[in-house]
């Protein structure tokens, strides 16, 4: 009782909860603004590629570099690197807000990636067909590319968000909240192994549930499996 | 209606530059259903897509309706596409649209409204005979089904030309012979222009009225399908049109002569006639019937005797016969 009393009583159970919701509205919405920036640079990797639907060469290349040296370098060096672009959106370096700002720029070359590569599944006489009924390029990506990828791009998004969540714990350096700063100032600096196993299996019972239900939506969604 | 002139298309690889068509010329009028037959690599594909611009030709000119594609705009050539309409081997229909939904596709691109679209779709779809299958998403129809929501959905739009990439390539037989007698009344009720790519020869006989023959980029010949069946004048066409066992048959002996009955000779024991008259026995090597165009032709590979009286006595047979014929090097 004593124990139990330790971990959960004395305002620990709403430290539990709050840890919670800052840790998922810091994923949901970096994974949200990281799709907003990462959907038109994902479509111009992929449309601007050879034998494309509106191939550039110099534009490819151009993007396709700019996202391979963000994607190469460390977060937490990124997240130093940041800091101007933090406090030029937010007004501050640390805190919440900022990280999500880190989360993003980090996320968003990786989600563009990812939708590139959800495109290039789409079978490209498919795409011909389209073309050859007369379909301009902003309805090919809008009414073929999008839904004909759709299963493909939640898939994507699961991967994306549970890789957000995973980088969460980092914002303890900036003085950020969350279940990872729980785990860390807890179980790292007062010795309470407890309370970092705790949040640590919370942590994981979140990434269960984006990942299990992003992949049932995925399932559900798709066409293409017989006798729906 | 189409009038090619002199397309080149010229592949740049990393090795070569390849010219998957060179120098075409064909001209195709309205009501035609026109073949353009050829082996694999022939550069069939890529001409038929020099027609719709999805491939622009790298020189010469393709002509609709008296107009160049080349001189339209984005806009227009948008707009032209709607009117040569295109069906493929794969079908490519969309996974995630059902069968109405897939043909109310390029209405929905062209700013029809929504209950219209599907109106359309619909009387389509009973036309291609899927009226109970609306519903369905492409992954639980049959290969010929899909094709059928295929040419639906190339109908959509009122097109004048219906061009069929290989369409009936992936389909057995039976399926086959339904798909074609389906675009065949397409074009006898509807009007439209249909231009076939294909690279079996029956299918080219079963529906085309004319016929080019593809080889190597070029046009080997062009011309009425029963003229170039009756008389193929290239040896490429020869190729396709010769039975399959000739080319098994091993020949020794004398020399191999083709055949043709034109549908009135056939009523008459010629082989029996021809072995009791020239006292000779001939090898038959292969034979056929075709219908083209509802008629019955017929062709035979006869192996004659070696010595040379003989065969001259059944070539002058033939010809007082009036049977149509000649020699084929095996």
């Amino acid at each position: 009782m004593e124990f139990l009393n330790s971990l959960f009583g004395d305002g620990m159970l709403a430290m539990y909860g709050g840890a919670i919701l800052v840790t998922l509205k810091v994923t949901l919405l970096s994974t949200l603004l990281a799709y907003v920036l990462g959907i038109p640079l994902g479509v111009l990797l992929y449309g601007t590629s050879k034998d494309s639907i509106f191939p550039n060469g110099t534009v490819n290349g151009i993007v396709g570099t700019i996202v391979n040296i963000i994607r190469s370098v460390p977060f937490i060096i990124l997240l130093v690197m940041t800091q101007p672009v933090a406090k030029l959106l937010t007004g501050s370096k640390i805190g919440d807000d900022a990280f999500i700002v880190y989360l993003v720029i980090a996320a968003a070359p990786f989600v563009a990636r990812m939708i590139e590569s959800s495109f290039r599944e789409v079978d490209r006489g498919v795409i011909e067909a389209a073309q050859s009924m007369g379909s301009n390029n902003f309805q090919i990506i809008t009414k073929v590319l999008l839904p004909e990828a759709k299963p493909s791009l939640i898939v994507g998004s699961a991967i994306a968000i549970t890789t957000i969540l995973g980088y969460t714990p980092m914002t303890y350096l900036i003085a950020g909240g969350g279940l990872g700063q729980m785990a860390i100032q807890y179980g790292l600096y007062r010795f309470e192994a407890d309370v970092m196993y705790i949040s640590s299996i919370l942590l994981i019972v979140l990434v269960q549930i984006m990942q299990e239900t992003l992949n049932y939506i995925a399932k559900k969604s798709d066409r293409r499996i017989r006798g729906k | 209606m189409i009038e090619l002139c002199n397309i080149t298309k010229t592949f740049h690889t990393a090795t070569a530059d390849v010219d998957a068509v060179r120098d075409v010329s064909l001209t195709i009028e309205k009501g035609d259903i026109f073949g353009i037959i050829g082996l694999s690599g022939a550069g069939k594909s890529t001409l038929v897509r020099c027609i719709n611009f999805l491939e622009v030709p790298t020189s010469g000119e393709v002509k609709f309706r008296g107009t160049s594609l080349a001189a339209l705009s984005k806009k227009e050539l948008l707009g032209t596409r709607r009117k040569i309409s295109m069906i493929f081997q794969g079908f490519n229909l969309l996974s995630q649209r059902t069968a109405l939904k897939n043909v109310c596709y390029p209405l929905e691109i062209a700013g029809v409204p929504k209950k219209e679209a599907e109106q359309k779709a619909r009387e389509l779809l009973k036309i291609v005979g899927l009226e109970d299958r609306v519903n369905a998403y492409p992954a639980q129809l049959s290969g010929g089904q899909k094709q059928r929501v295929a040419i639906a959905r190339a109908l959509a739009t009122d097109p004048e030309v219906l061009l069929c990439d290989e369409a009936t390539s992936a389909l057995d037989p039976n399926t086959t012979r339904a798909i074609l007698e389906l675009l065949k009344n397409i074009n006898e009720t509807m009007g439209v222009t249909i231009i076939v790519i294909t690279h079996e020869m029956k299918v080219v006989e079963q529906i085309c009225t004319k016929v080019a023959v593809l080889d190597h980029g070029t046009v080997a010949e062009t011309g009425y399908v029963k003229d170039v069946f009756l008389a193929p004048q290239s040896q490429i066409a020869r190729e396709l049109i010769l039975p399959k066992s000739a080319a098994v048959a091993e020949v020794s002996g004398g020399p191999v002569l083709r055949l043709v009955f034109d549908g009135q000779a056939s009523s008459e024991p010629v082989i029996a006639n021809l072995v009791l008259e020239c006292h000779t026995a001939v090898n038959i090597l292969g034979a056929d019937t075709k219908d083209i165009g509802g008629k019955a032709h017929g062709q035979m590979l006869l192996q004659l005797p070696a010595d040379e009286a003989s065969c001259a006595r059944i070539r002058n047979y033939l010809n007082d016969r009036h049977i149509k014929f000649e020699e084929v090097n095996a």
